[in-house]
């Protein structure tokens, strides 16, 4: 049976020192043919905000990785769960970047549990988490309430600053 | 549940190697397209096999476990496996996951094949 759309607990958010409301937030369904689309958006907002094409690509790989997650454990690949990824263009003193949360209904997790697994050990699968912490500047895992997961990660833009720093740096030894 | 898939798949024999051409994003609901490819060209035990990805601008890290895998199943039939002509956003998620070095990766097919 599909379960009747509800609203997050949470329709504003409140992760702290936020408690405003998403920019954009979209509500989909555990079906990984969604996922295509929802990198498009990140990665055009990305682009939007002032990061370079490659990082760009890095937010939306974290973002699809997450969102992968999602489908195959909190749902275990069940197909009507509900998903909510919200996107903040971050802009406070200081600081300008993006900030992602997901959160689901699916199964809850103890958030310690959540770590990347040794790359030494190759093997298929167990990449995602390892490529969420290597791309973003910030990834928390915690559990929803009453039901599911939230994820909350930010990748601060590039300091304007620093990269003059380097380019004069760099212009100078040329 | 089948999930509908856009993702382009061409195999060719060239000499002793197979070559697997996938076109298209690699994620999460296309990987098990890629997956079943490989598993059926490797039935015919070729000598090499050869997944070209110039066709393949974005691939996550479920196309990353498919392309392990291969590389498990033809070492484990005395074979090889080769990736060449990655993007450099496909080239990007081989670094961040460290792969770069367990994986034999060539700049072009012709290289892939010699």
């Amino acid at each position: 049976m599909t379960p009747q759309p509800t609203t997050p607990s949470h329709g504003t958010d409140q992760s702290p020192g936020q408690g405003s409301e998403a920019a954009i937030e979209v509500r989909l369904r555990s079906r990984p043919i969604y996922l295509a689309g929802t990198r498009e958006l990140v990665v055009g907002l990305c682009r939007r905000l002032g990061f370079p094409e490659q990082v760009s690509g890095q937010i939306a790989l974290a973002t699809d990785e997450a969102l992968a997650n999602v489908i195959n454990h909190g749902y275990g690949r069940r197909p009507d769960g509900l998903i909510w990824l919200k996107l903040w263009p971050e802009s406070s003193p200081g600081v300008r970047g993006i900030r992602v949360v997901i959160e689901d209904e699916g199964e809850q997790i103890d958030p310690e549990a959540i770590f990347g697994r040794d790359l030494d050990d190759v093997r298929p699968g167990g990449l995602g988490v390892h490529i969420m912490r290597q791309v973003m500047d910030h990834v928390r895992h915690e559990k929803r309430d009453p039901d599911g997961m939230r994820l909350t990660m930010s990748k601060a833009l590039p300091d304007p600053a620093g990269e003059q720093d380097q380019q004069r740096e760099s212009n100078a030894s040329g | 549940m089948d999930e509908p898939t856009d993702i382009q798949i061409s195999t060719e024999v060239i000499g002793s190697a197979a070559v697997v051409r996938p076109v298209g994003d690699i994620d999460l609901s296309r990987s098990p397209v890629l997956r079943e490819s490989i598993k059926g060209v490797l039935l015919d035990k070729p000598a090499r096999l050869v997944v070209d990805l110039a066709g393949v601008e974005y691939m996550d890290s479920s196309g990353v476990a498919t392309l392990v895998e291969a590389m498990q199943l033809t070492k484990k039939g005395g074979h090889v496996l080769v990736l060449c002509s990655l993007t450099d956003r496909v080239r990007s998620i081989f670094e961040i996951a460290r792969l770069e070095q367990v994986f034999r990766i060539e700049d072009d097919l012709e290289s892939a094949l010699g």
